[in-house]
């Protein structure tokens, strides 16, 4: 390998190194606080590169778009999409340890499932073949297995991790034979060649290449959890340790939807009006099922998984809106999707700690937060009202773009189903959000400790607090980080 | 950059008064008030020294269409710019904004007890809010403000609002209020964003300034869905009957501050979007939307006056003579005559002060009686020495008493109503007769009849007294000397009227044509 390709590759790089010396660390000794030091340097080291790239050229401009093997091609896109997932990891990491703190038994290997996981992530988004797909995909998963179920001793920690066990694993298997029928059918692994052999197939001997591209949907669609294929959600976001359901709902899926944008577009999927109906079906379905289930929910984490069920199904919207305003619109959505989930969850995991029976999750637990500890109600005040699109807040400029991508495009139906799900959504954001506010009416269980936002986990809630109302209020320079990642920059 | 300051004032008055609760409520009170005098004094400062006279409407130099702007770029990737500007009727409204803002101010003073902080930092952020959306000339930026307001508003109806017993519950009324005006905002966002696409594709310049917008070519199919886009987030927030259930809901839960702010100037905001973005964007589809417009304001009217005639709760009362009332902004403004849209402006700002007194009112009586149920009241005057007399001068404003704001405004608009549409301003004068007929209703239930009991309540104080008459004094100025109103707005209502106006005699001779063939 050449320097140029040892660059572009850094940031994978640097994670995987961090692997090695954290389970070395390990080996030599188990101590919480060194485990989790090095996780999160790991990561900014691994970011460092990218920032750099991005922000500040001057100083360091990486080498892309560079094909690195056949596998992996790193370009701009890549690079946005491994910097939000590995922001994602860094806000889990610190938030893990303010978590992980009261757990009584091993708490240092959690930290190397992470790593590895993010890791997945990035192999997935650089990913233009088959392989690297499916070698992300599981690589992004399998740690997550244990993640979800880390706390063995209680059981329903247990339970979402067998329940994320199992589905994440059927959804693999519809993922690989639909690979292998596309296979048959076109004779190569690579995206864009897919697209090419496609178009020359004849219109009678489509169906195995049909078939194909629905188990690759399916699979697809059990991942980012879309409507029909929720059902793991509530259960898996309620179970899992608050700070796993947030790497959950944002780094794994940030990854899959950019492997899906990325795919749609190398391979040239929409050249076929069938699937893009699919994925319309798909997308009123989820906003329309995660909107109405979350209406009654008592329980915040199963309300925002329901309500991350909607969202991809407003970021769907998007997908089928096509074109570089889409893409855009993408990248800017999933980016105040995953701060403002981040916060959300960031909340509930300073709120709650393995100690006791489950997390801070019933509605009744955050009643009167305001009153006790204002800035973490304001915190998520500001995450809900985000989640709910309202201005000046992150939120609303993701929706904005994609409402924009949709008119542009014309597809009416599809945005009334955007607006009509947002005015649902505002009635169970509303509800959450006004408990914070109401007078507590008995002694909370539950109350995050009072110097919360001196750790490293408080701080960075701070920090994705403001990044939701710099997005929302000043969102012009990210804007333009994200028209700078688009798709159109791919040299194949 | 006064306009600038304007905007920031209440915004940075309102984190002002949360920190500063700790030194005692009093603090915050007065703060708030001056926050709000400071915003009343830069309008009437503006008012003076601005002139109002330009001719405003011409299509090739838009940049002397405000007295006063203001703009950065914001974000520059969609043409976005963070502009605002100033004319007559932005002028007068943010006037009024600043006087009920202090009022309201004033007349929670001994309402609220709990919270005071962060309650004052909701309501200054929602007047700011308002303020934002009488200024904005960018339609992303009017967006924005035109939701900003709604979430302090949800604080204020949630949290310091009334549970009446057997009653919907304060945080419903809370929800109701914002999905209502969410959801409709979001219609209009989608018709915000299909313009803009529209001018993108005709001139190729993407861009949500307002001046540029103005003259988007489009064909008549277009414009008219477009336009309606903006009709339904404009009638739900003014109300338009089929789509008020909110307002009665909102006001009965509401603190009285809250009501203030509500009746006063957030339902003119609505009016205000009718009269600066739906009839000057969309002249044509509006000419032909007119009739349907101007008979749901009829409707409005009459349906709005006998509800609140069947109302015993005295706030839902009130909130029901104000979707009354909006019908006949909501006729004014689709006459598009001279005289029909001077009515509008005196009505809006008529309407505003006396609604918000009548709030008071309600509010000071629920203070005293813990009620707000007219069949538990009755005989009160002869335990009142000053309030019934106020009270007395506020409703017969409200009715249409000669000589002060109201009459003038619905005489007006019936006026310039009549000249297009005959038939239709008459049945609209049939609700004044309704609105006699509630008020003294109102009047006589509270007031007269025989007193439950003899004990004599405590009467209004220096605060409350003065609150009212500054009311009142408006009220009367309105009524007797209303030209310096008619000055300041003169130039804007034209502009407007040589956009819609042709539009208007288009379609009537149409319509005409139609018919005789």
């Amino acid at each position: 390998m050449i320097l140029q390709e040892w660059l572009a590759l850094s940031p994978i790089l640097i994670v995987s190194v961090t692997v090695i010396v954290l389970m070395l660390a390990i080996a030599v000794k188990r101590h919480h606080e060194w485990a989790e030091t090095i996780a999160v340097a790991g990561l900014i080291l691994a970011l460092l590169p990218l920032f750099l790239h991005f922000w500040l050229p001057g100083i360091l401009t990486l080498p892309l778009p560079q094909t690195v093997t056949p596998l992996l091609g790193i370009d701009n896109y890549a690079g946005f999409y491994m910097g939000m997932i590995l922001i994602a990891a860094l806000a889990t990491a610190t938030l893990l340890y303010a978590y992980m703190k009261g757990y009584q038994g091993h708490r240092e290997a959690i930290y190397v499932l992470l790593l590895l996981s993010t890791l997945g992530g990035l192999v997935l988004v650089a990913s233009h073949h088959f392989a690297s797909f499916f070698l992300g995909l599981e690589l992004l998963s399998v740690p997550m297995y244990g993640m979800a179920a880390y706390l063995v001793k209680e059981r329903r920690s247990l339970e979402a991790g067998m329940k994320y066990l199992v589905l994440s694993a059927v959804a693999s298997a519809f993922i690989v034979f639909g690979m292998a029928l596309v296979y048959s059918q076109t004779g190569t692994l690579v995206f864009s060649e897919i697209g090419a052999s496609a178009a020359n197939i004849i219109d009678g001997e489509r169906s195995v290449m049909i078939l194909g591209g629905a188990m690759l949907l399916i699979g697809i669609g059990f991942k980012l959890a879309l409507a029909p294929f929720h059902l793991w959600t509530p259960d898996v976001y309620e179970g899992a340790p608050a700070p796993v359901t947030s790497y959950l709902a944002t780094a794994s899926k940030i990854a899959v939807f950019a492997l899906l944008l990325r795919y749609f577009v190398e391979a040239r999927a929409y050249q076929y009006a069938t699937l893009v109906d699919v994925l319309s079906v798909l997308a009123i379905l989820s906003i329309v099922i995660g909107n109405v289930l979350a209406l009654q929910q008592d329980n915040l984490k199963r309300l925002l998984a329901y309500s991350s069920i909607a969202h991809f199904g407003y970021l769907l919207v998007a997908l089928i809106a096509s074109g570089p305003l889409a893409i855009e619109a993408v990248g800017v959505y999933l980016l105040t999707y995953v701060v403002t989930t981040l916060a959300a969850f960031g909340v509930i995991t300073l709120m709650s700690s393995p100690y006791k029976e489950h997390d801070a999750e019933t509605l009744f637990d955050y009643r009167g937060l305001f009153w006790k500890r204002p800035s973490l109600a304001a915190i998520l005040t500001v995450a809900l009202l985000s989640l709910a699109g309202i201005p000046l807040t992150a939120g609303f400029i993701g929706k904005f773009y994609v409402l924009g991508a949709g008119v542009d495009k014309r597809l009416w139906v599809l945005l009334a189903a955007v607006v009509l799900g947002s005015a649902v959504g505002l009635y169970y954001y509303l509800r959450a959000m006004v408990q914070l506010y109401l007078r507590p009416r008995w002694v909370a269980p539950f109350s995050a400790p009072l110097n919360w936002a001196h750790g490293a986990g408080g701080g960075m809630l701070i920090l994705l607090m403001l990044a939701i109302l710099m997005l929302g209020i000043y969102p012009a320079p990210f804007i333009t980080l994200v028209q700078g990642a688009g798709l159109m920059t791919v040299v194949r | 950059m006064m306009l600038l300051w304007l905007l920031l004032v209440p915004f940075i008055g309102g984190l002002l008064c949360w920190p500063i609760e700790r030194f005692g409520t009093g603090l915050v009170r007065w703060v708030a008030l001056g926050t709000m005098f400071t915003v009343f004094a830069l309008a009437v400062d503006l008012w003076f020294t601005g002139n109002y006279s330009l001719t405003l409407l011409s299509d090739d130099n838009t940049s002397s269409r405000w007295t006063e702007q203001f703009s950065v770029p914001w974000i520059p990737r969609l043409g976005i710019a963070f502009s605002l500007g100033l004319d007559g009727l932005s002028l007068l409204l943010v006037a009024l904004t600043g006087l009920l803002g202090a009022v309201a101010v004033a007349c929670s003073w001994r309402e609220i007890s709990r919270k005071v902080g962060f309650f004052h930092l909701n309501l200054m952020w929602n007047l700011g809010g308002v303020i934002g959306v009488f200024l904005a000339t960018d339609l992303f930026l009017f967006f924005v403000f035109w939701e900003v307001m709604l979430v302090p508003m949800f604080f204020l109806i949630a949290l310091w609002g009334h549970n009446i017993p057997s009653g919907r519950k304060r945080i419903y009324a809370a929800t109701k209020f914002f999905i209502f005006t969410q959801a409709s905002g979001l219609v209009m966002l989608v018709a915000i964003l299909a313009l803009v696409f529209v001018h993108t594709h005709a001139t190729g310049v993407l861009t949500f300034s307002y001046s540029a917008l103005l003259h988007t070519p489009m064909s008549g199919r277009t414009e008219f869905w477009i336009m309606l886009g903006f009709f339904i987030a404009f009638a739900v927030k003014l109300p338009v009957v089929p789509v008020h259930s909110w307002l009665p809901d909102a006001h009965s839960q509401a603190p009285t501050a809250g009501s203030v702010v509500l009746a006063g100037v957030l339902l003119k905001t609505a009016a205000y979007g009718l009269l600066r973005i739906l009839l000057p964007l969309f002249p044509q589809a509006s000419a032909a939307f007119a009739p349907v417009a101007m008979w749901l304001g009829v409707l409005g009217i009459v349906y709005g006056a006998i509800c609140a005639f069947g109302q015993n709760d005295i706030k839902r009362l009130v909130a029901y003579t104000s979707i009354s009332h909006m019908g006949f902004i909501l006729v004014g403004v689709y006459a598009g005559t001279e005289e029909a849209l001077q009515g509008v402006i005196i009505q809006m700002l008529a309407h505003g002060v006396a609604a918000g007194a009548l709030f008071i009112l309600c509010g000071e009586l629920y203070e005293r009686l813990h009620t707000r149920d007219l069949r538990a009241m009755g005989g009160l005057w002869a335990r009142f020495s000053i309030l019934p007399p106020i009270a007395l001068f506020f409703v017969v404003a409200s009715l249409g008493l000669p000589g002060l704001g109201n009459f003038l405004g619905e005489f007006l608009i019936l006026l310039g109503a009549f000249k297009t549409h005959p038939g239709l301003t008459a049945v609209a004068t049939g609700g004044l007769i309704l609105s006699a007929v509630y008020s003294l209703s109102l009047l006589q239930r509270t007031f007269h009849g025989k007193p439950r009991d003899e004990t004599p309540l405590q009467d209004l104080n220096r605060r409350e007294i003065a609150t009212l008459a500054t009311l009142m004094a408006v009220l009367i100025g309105l009524g007797l000397y209303p030209q310096p109103i008619f000055d300041v707005s003169r130039a804007s209502m034209q502009a407007l009227q040589t956009l819609y106006g042709p539009a208007v005699a288009e379609t009537s001779a149409h319509l005409v044509a139609g018919r005789t063939p």
